[in-house]
């Protein structure tokens, strides 16, 4: 299975650039998932791909071959829609053998590669009716057998799961995610959603109008965002943001968010953020490293006491709301440590987990 | 609009039924009165004192004339071969047409569309004198290939106006995925996007069968042998002497040259009906 | 699943399959035939209508270029006249009672009622057979002598006479019924009603395909409002119907502007010349009398109030696009 390069990609319509110059690497059986909000040029990057979409500058290579001026039947690729775009005409069976009967394949291993396939996928009762007749999930399915009967070099798969309802694709995703330990092949994946992102992906890239914001596994992403994009973008609920300015507090440096909140940073931050002593900067951190005030596990975890705006219970934890300087700031608490809204409530914030944002740059420092 | 609630019957009966009647009426009126004309004999049809709408002694002398003495049946097939063969023209032509407009990118393809826009609104009857001088120049004077051949000036713009329409209701997606499961372009059109527009092109081939088995104009400038002519200029033109009528078998070619449209409408309906609005609407 | 390291020459096959990939190359192979029919018999014989306009050319002969001479003629002649204000006059009233008529009968035809099918069905044939042969049987009503018309008029009159009879009784077996042929305004008016029996099932087709697109929550809501039946019509039907109508009526406007068949097996253009459309005139001179350049003027007098109609469609189809 085939490593897929993409060498300064770029793309234009008439006067809008949709890609703007994209440099990835993709391994062989490598799953990678392009996500980023609508317009950010994920999809247009998988239809250049795909050869759907005109290459305005740049190379596109599939193993060792340059594939620019490659018709799309030529590139040994497969892709799922986002409407799966199944054959209404064809049974079940002639949608997932087209390909290989246009490739004039022999019959018997075309029934051979059909029956394996629907085995993988469990659609063997399904073979004989029509794209009408399934269900959401079905339909999902057999797109996904039309791929695998192929035995591509890569799978291309456009927002597959959009269409389905929530619960229908929760359980797809953990489906195809089996289904690549099973057919391991090359995987290039564009969704909006970063959940399915972060569960799917060996590798994320995350993109906005353009450009690649930054690749990397999902723990980096989620650990290391290299950009307020990437940081805001990756995570769910999503990632405080709030202005600040570094100030100096003794020995070492501290962020101060209001008037009443000024955190500490360690001695090793200290060193880091120096450069930007009395600088208008904006610190970010998750609702997960905000908590009801607990024991410290570590010396650079601080409290602080908010008041509390809204409570949002979700179960296993209830979301707090407060107001820094007119900032919404989210924690994520204990239910049963929760205040009353309107009350102060006392918070602990591991300073670990926490991010400079330069907002001249958008960059994380 | 339902039936109201609380409307009485005399209310729906006025503002219903009645109406409804009389347009059903008067738009079926002339056929009941084709029928009663073809098989009422001439003593009947030329006495003023009698009343029309009876008919006495029943008879078929008209049709018998009609099939008999005229060449009604040779026009009927020249009728039935020059509407097939135009049609098949300009589906042939239409279908091309309107998958490039609708799916392709090209240089000039806005060009093209309103050009096949504009010549669809361009009627017969402006350019019949010229176009005469062209068959000529063809040599297709008085042969059923002039009309072959021109019929499909209107058609070819109306089925290729109605196939856009038609084929931009199919989605891309299922063409780009047969592209990438190795079909070529014309293949994903082929295998794909026509079978798919089976009920479009029916519906444009219907209109089209209809509009020429009904022309009049280009078939009674072009052809002039009897034998050669089409029903509605045969019969127009062959079974009036000067003015001299021959009411009965008139009436009787009339109705039975009605007959193949209304037959073929009828069976498809619904296809004729989406053809003729999609025709406005595109 | 293989990359080709040294590619054969393609065969000429391959290559035309290369070719055919390419969008813009089969964008031009799939117009190649319909652009052949337009250029040969549309867009040639235009050019030629044009330069046969501008010559005097009688049939057999070649023709000389005489300038505008053809157009001078017919602005002088009172039967070009005649026609060029009869086609506008033809266009508009049946044009004006088609939409108004078709509009009524299709808002009887989306009532829920038995038969609607087979009565929509129904109304459409006067449309869909041929325009000549269902002419002549309406030449055949209008006759002058055994008209069925005129007999039921008749038939009317002598049952009035039985009521009224002491007044109206010396008229008996006098009155015959209008000449609907033999006299100009009545002719037009008899040509008029032929093309609207003919197309108003057209119109009403076409309505009808509209107001069944129009969602039956804004009526719910229109009576919940408490919007009356000519209230609902009003603000709701037509408003939303009138994309669909604009279209069907230019549609109308330019299939009626230059009709031919009505007039030429109605009344060929008579009484006296006076029912004459620029249709049947055209034909008239060109083919009748061989007067080849003035009956190709007289077809091009239709093309400036149909250009501006055309006009008229695509502004319109861009806007409502754009929308």
């Amino acid at each position: 299975m085939a490593q897929i390069l993409l060498k300064n990609l770029r793309k234009t319509y008439d006067e809008t650039e949709a890609v703007r110059g994209i440099n990835l690497d993709i391994d062989h059986n490598e799953f990678v998932v392009l996500v980023g909000p609508s317009g950010c040029g994920k999809t247009t990057t998988l239809r250049m791909i795909a050869g759907l979409e005109e290459i305005t500058g740049g190379e596109i290579f599939i193993g060792e071959r340059l594939i620019n001026n490659v018709p799309p039947r030529d590139r040994d690729i497969a892709m799922v829609f986002q409407n799966y775009a199944l054959y209404p005409h064809m049974t079940v069976e002639q949608n997932m053998s087209f390909g290989l009967r246009l490739r004039k394949v022999a019959k018997a291993e075309i029934e051979r590669r059909v029956k394996h396939a629907a085995d993988i996928l469990n659609i063997g009762e399904l073979l004989e009716r029509r794209p009408k007749q399934l269900s959401g999930g079905q339909r999902q399915r057999v797109a996904m057998g039309r791929a695998i009967v192929r035995n591509p070099e890569a799978f291309l798969f456009d927002e597959p799961l959009s269409n389905l309802d929530a619960k229908l694709r929760v359980q797809m995703r953990t489906e195809i995610k089996k289904i690549h330990q099973r057919v391991q092949t090359t995987v290039v994946y564009v969704t909006h959603d970063q959940v399915e992102a972060m569960t799917l992906a060996d590798r994320i890239v995350v993109m906005n109008h353009g450009i690649i914001e930054q690749v990397g596994s999902p723990q980096e992403m989620y650990e290391a965002p290299k950009t307020r994009f990437v940081a805001g973008f990756i995570g769910s609920p999503a990632m405080n943001f709030v202005p600040c300015r570094i100030v100096e507090r003794g020995a070492a440096l501290g962020v101060r968010l209001s008037g009443d909140i000024t955190l500490d940073l360690s001695a090793e931050q200290s060193k880091r953020y120096r450069g930007y002593l009395d600088k208008e900067m904006v610190f970010g951190i998750r609702p997960e490293h905000i908590t009801e005030r607990r024991q410290h596990t570590n010396e650079n975890q601080l409290d602080f006491g908010c008041t509390v705006e809204v409570l949002e219970p979700m179960g296993i934890d209830t979301m707090v709301f407060m107001d820094i300087e007119g900032v919404e700031v989210t924690a994520r608490a204990a239910p049963k440590a929760v205040s009353n809204p309107g009350e102060t409530m006392m918070f602990t914030i591991d300073m670990n987990n926490t991010h400079l944002i330069d907002p001249k740059t958008d960059k994380v420092v | 609009m339902n039936a109201m609630v609380g409307e009485t019957y005399f209310r729906r009966l006025v503002v219903f039924y009645i109406p409804l009647f009389l347009f059903v009426f008067a738009m079926l009126f002339p056929f009941a009165w084709m029928l009663i004309t073809s098989i009422k004999p001439d003593a009947e049809l030329y006495n003023p004192r009698i009343s029309p709408f009876i008919v006495r002694e029943p008879t078929l002398e008209h049709w018998e004339s009609l099939f008999g003495t005229t060449l009604f049946i040779r026009w009927a097939v020249n009728t039935l071969w020059v509407a097939i063969a135009s049609t098949a023209v300009s589906l042939f032509a239409g279908v091309l047409a309107g998958y490039a407009l609708s799916r392709l990118v090209f240089r000039g393809s806005t060009m093209f569309g309103i050009m096949i826009f504009v010549t669809y609104l361009v009627p017969p009857t402006l350019l019949f004198i010229p176009l005469t001088g062209v068959v000529t120049w063809m040599g297709l004077q008085d042969t059923t290939w002039s009309l072959i051949f021109t019929y499909p000036t209107f058609l070819v713009p109306f089925c290729t106006w109605l196939l856009m329409g038609y084929f931009q209701t199919i989605p891309k997606e299922l063409e780009e995925c047969a592209r990438i499961d190795g079909a070529t372009r014309l293949q994903a059109m082929s295998k794909i996007v026509l079978p798919l527009a089976v009920p479009g092109i029916l519906s444009a081939g219907i209109f089209a069968f209809t509009l020429s088995w009904n022309e009049f104009l280009y078939a009674l400038v072009f052809i002039h042998s009897p034998e050669t002519k089409t029903i509605p200029v045969g019969v127009t033109s062959e079974l009036i002497k000067g003015d001299v009528f021959f009411w009965g078998a008139l009436m009787a070619g009339a109705l039975f040259g009605s007959v193949p449209v209304a037959i073929v409408y009828s069976f498809f309906v619904e296809h004729y009906v989406s053809g003729m609005t999609g025709a406005v609407k595109g | 699943m293989q990359t080709q390291q040294t590619a054969p020459e393609p065969s000429l096959r391959e290559r035309l399959v290369t070719a055919l990939e390419n969008q813009r190359v089969l964008g031009y192979v799939l117009m190649a035939p319909a652009l052949l029919l337009i250029l040969i018999f549309i867009a040639y014989p235009f050019v030629l209508g044009v330069w046969m306009s501008l010559t005097d050319k009688i049939v057999g002969t070649s023709g000389t270029f005489i300038g505008l001479g053809n157009y001078d003629k017919l602005f002088a002649s009172d039967i070009f006249l005649t026609a060029a204000w009869n086609t506008v006059f033809f266009t508009t009233i049946a044009t004006i009672f088609k939409a108004v008529l078709g509009m009524w009968l299709a808002v009887l035809l989306n009532r829920k009622f038995r038969f609607a099918n087979i009565t929509r069905a129904t109304v459409l044939l006067p449309f869909i057979v041929p325009t000549v042969l269902s002419t002549l049987a309406w030449l055949w009503m209008f006759d002058a002598t055994f008209s069925v018309f005129n007999w039921t008029l008749r038939w009317l009159w002598q049952m009035e006479i039985g009521i009224f009879g002491l007044v109206l009784k010396e008229n008996w077996g006098f009155f015959r019924g209008p000449l609907w042929l033999g006299d100009p305004s009545l002719a037009m008016a008899s040509v008029i009603l032929v093309n609207v029996w003919r197309g108003l099932p057209f119109f009403a087709i076409s309505f009808l395909a509209g107001l069944q697109t129009i969602p039956p929550d804004l009526y719910d809501a229109a009576d919940i409002d408490g919007a009356s039946g000519w209230k609902k019509f009003w603000h709701v039907t037509l408003p939303l119907i009138k994309p669909v109508a604009i279209v069907v009526i230019v549609f109308s406007i330019v299939v009626t502007f230059a009709d031919f068949q009505l007039v030429y097996i109605l009344t060929r253009g008579g009484p006296n010349n006076e029912t004459h459309l620029l249709a049947t005139l055209a034909y008239q001179l060109g083919m009748g009398s061989g007067n080849i350049g003035q009956g190709a003027a007289v077809a091009l007098f239709m093309l400036p109030i149909l250009a501006f109609v055309i006009i008229f469609q695509l502004w319109y189809l861009r806007r409502e696009g754009v929308r």
